[in-house]
């Protein structure tokens, strides 16, 4: 899509440590130079999206976190000027350590939305054993198809970049799950594998939300449960999502650093879209760009998980992959009938329902031992409840408090 | 768009649909076959019985809701409640039994404890168990159900310990035989259950572990398992009453376990109990065990890892 007059980038887009700015206000950039950096290892480099005039450094509110933090607004003079990428044209002879770099240097995060620095994820501690690598090619949620859009249009990068993961980790079991409602994506891969000879293997997934969740996803196809607490790598599994393949294939072959992403526009939106778009681009101009939009909920992130926005001028991040308009649901909570929908649909088989009430009464340890720390919010048994409740809500708020009681300590 | 008209709300954005009271007009629906059964089989005296019941249980909610300051939504869990007393009730009770039945059943049984989610018991066997208690010949004198034609003649239910049945099996399955009105026609319970089952609104474990455990045990000790799974109020029991969600285990372990106890108890009963029914009293003894069995019977948490699990 056309490219905004302005980005605001936070300095925060990732899990881990907040980058720390390298311009002021009236600095020149141009598109991809380095803006932020941090001296933590769990954290990611950030680049300037478009080239143009640092405006200065805001304060804007995360969505996510609620929490203030730091963005740099760069004032884009139109022209794109980009830095200087430095494409390398034999990557057979690069060396483990060279390509873990620059996809440090590219500022790669999981673009699933976990938001993790994917440079971390490739050094894995000493003692584990990694033997399986998983592409997630499960739309996260309902609405979006922003992956599937990416397999289609750049396969034969999404499959190069999974090879240099590979590489780095030497693995030598690679498999390309993907839902079985994109026929097209698994054709079209499978065709492309075969033609590159890779060594991987398509593995067709029902479609049933919460796939693309990880550790439902690493169990589905290896058959192995990650431990409550612990990561896919404890039981030997490293998931990279499509979009961060595909960027990984960009910041190797090519030298280009992470500064766009597919995105899905869609609900009430007049010509619903999926658009490469540069970060830091607020969310109306997507609007905007895709005719407009009959009103309703802002949603930035699927319907599921998706958090509703108050403010139409925050930015595309790095973990974006959906903005969707809807008609907000009205909640009128009942009791609990014991109905055990949520149960049955929790896919960390939890007991749902006894979260709200533990809550209600204040009890976090209760919580704390029915494992509440094992919820994935994927929001699936609020979903089912015929009662209304806002079972995730009460979760978010026992997981919060257990946090701040664990500090206190 | 205007900023002013962003609405935001939590997450999921996304909601299924099945309301509370959606689900209660379902079992509704599914309460019909039986209903229409009551009347053909027994006639005026089963739609007397079955208005009554139904007017005074919407009724009582009412004003009990009225009377704690709370709102009275028509969620329909009321006319199931209504319903269900009058289908377990004899065809010639008084109407006057019926009425204090429902009231009990309500104000008592589920208000009492805090309203539709709170009572631990069902209130609709919770009233047919405190008027066999008060009101025992009434509530176990049988007539033939002769519909609306002739006068009915009083005669003894299928599992009668003093006259063994002999009219075989048709009349158990479509329901031409004594009984309590709305427990005699298997047939039309059945299609009560493909709907609620197909619908997922009850959860089939209950129905068919109760059911089976019967079956069982009746051919261990001897008995004829289709009469004592046709005879009573077996079926009637077992799809409506011990899936109410309230008043059994929300787990599926926890449910057929929940199951397996009515089979069990009601086998008691029938075989070593002096009464020749024993589905009432077993499906409110497994109601009292339920938090029990929710306290301990619980899903296993995703990756929950081997040494862990002791503690659970
Ligand atoms: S959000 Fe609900 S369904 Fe999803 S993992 Fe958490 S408790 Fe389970
Ligand atoms: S889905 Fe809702 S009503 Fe049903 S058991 Fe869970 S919390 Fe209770």
């Amino acid at each position: 899509m056309t490219l905004p007059e302005k980005v605001i980038l936070p300095l925060q887009q990732n899990i881990g440590a907040p980058a720390a700015a390298l311009v002021k206000k009236g600095d020149k950039v141009k598109t991809g130079d380095k803006i932020g950096e941090s001296k933590s290892f769990v954290s990611a480099l950030l680049h300037a999206t478009v080239s143009g005039e640092v405006e200065g450094i805001i304060q804007v509110i995360n969505p996510a976190s609620g929490r203030l933090c730091d963005a740099i607004v760069i004032a884009s003079d139109g022209l794109d000027t980009t830095a200087d990428f430095q494409p390398v044209k034999d990557v057979s002879a690069l060396t483990n350590e060279e390509i873990i770099a620059k996809i440090k240097d590219a500022g790669i995060v999981g673009m699933g939305g976990a938001t993790f620095p994917t440079h971390v994820k490739l050094v894995p501690p000493k003692d584990k054993i990694v033997d399986t690598l998983i592409m997630n090619g499960c739309e996260c949620e309902p609405y979006i198809t922003s992956d599937h859009r990416v397999m289609l249009e750049y396969g034969d990068k999404v499959l190069a970049g999974l090879g240099l993961i590979a590489k780095v980790l030497s693995i030598k079991n690679v498999y390309l799950a993907i839902e079985d409602n994109k026929e097209n994506a698994i054709e079209h891969l499978a065709k492309l594998i075969d033609e590159a000879k890779y060594n991987f293997q398509v593995i067709p997934i029902k479609t049933r939300y919460p796939m693309g969740a990880e550790k439902t996803l690493v169990k589905t196809v290896i058959n192995k449960e990650v431990p409550i607490g612990g990561l896919p790598l404890d039981v030997g599994a490293v998931v990279q999502n499509v979009s961060t393949a595909k960027a990984i294939y960009d910041a190797v072959y090519e030298g280009k650093p992470l500064i766009e992403r597919v995105v899905t526009v869609t609900g009430n939106i007049k010509t619903p879209k999926n658009l490469l778009v540069r970060f830091g681009t607020p969310i109306k101009n997507l609007i905007d760009y895709c005719g407009g939009t009959t009103g309703g909920e802002v949603i930035m992130g699927g319907p599921m998980m998706g958090i509703a926005q108050f403010d139409l001028g925050f930015p595309i991040t790095k973990g974006t992959n959906c903005i969707l308009v809807k008609d907000a649901l009205t909640i009128k909570e009942s009791d609990c009938i014991n109905c055990g929908r949520c149960v049955e649909v929790c896919p960390m088989g939890l007991l749902p329902t006894l979260y709200p009430k533990y809550v209600k009464k204040g009890r976090y340890a209760d919580c704390k031992a029915s494992y509440v720390e094992n919820c994935v919010e994927c929001g699936a048994c609020t979903y089912s409840c015929p009662a209304n409740i806002p079972i995730v809500q009460y979760i978010k708020i026992a997981k919060k408090e257990i946090i701040k009681r664990k500090a206190s300590k | 768009m205007a900023e002013g008209n962003l609405q935001v709300s939590p997450g999921p954005h996304l909601w299924h649909g099945l309301s509370v009271s959606k689900i209660m007009y379902i079992v509704v629906i599914a309460l019909l076959p039986p209903t229409g059964a009551a009347i053909y089989f027994f006639g005026y005296r089963a739609l007397t019985v079955i208005i009554t019941s139904v007017v005074f249980a919407v009724l009582t909610e009412f004003v009990v809701k009225k009377m704690r300051g709370k709102p009275f939504v028509m969620d329909g869990s009321a006319i199931i409640t209504g319903l269900l007393l009058a289908l377990t009730l004899p065809p010639t009770i008084n109407l006057w039994m019926v009425a204090l039945g429902a009231i009990f059943s309500i104000a008592i049984i589920k208000e009492a404890f805090g309203g539709l989610g709170h009572n631990i018991f069902n209130p609709a066997l919770s009233a047919r168990a405190f008027l066999t208690a008060s009101f025992g010949v009434e509530m176990t004198t049988w007539t033939t159900s002769t519909g609306f034609t002739a006068d009915a003649i009083a005669t003894a239910t299928p599992l009668s310990k003093s006259v063994a049945w002999q009219g075989g099996y048709l009349p158990l399955f479509w329901g031409n035989i004594a009984g309590s009105i709305g427990e005699t026609s298997a047939f039309a319970i059945i299609i009560g259950a493909i709907i609620l089952i197909s619908l997922r609104i009850i959860d089939w474990r209950i129905p068919a572990t109760y059911v089976g455990t019967v079956a069982i045990l009746s051919l261990i000790i001897g008995k004829d398992p289709v009469l004592y799974v046709l005879g009573g109020g077996l079926l009637l029991g077992a799809v409506y009453m011990a899936t109410d969600y309230v008043t059994s285990p929300i787990t599926h372990k926890g449910r057929i376990i929940f199951g397996v106890g009515c089979g069990i108890i009601t086998m008691v009963i029938r075989a070593l109990g002096g009464l020749p029914e024993g589905v009432c009293y077993s499906i409110l003894l497994m109601n009292a065990v339920t938090p029990l069995i929710d306290r301990y019977v619980k899903t296993r948490p995703f990756g929950l890892v081997k040494v862990a699990k002791s503690k659970t």
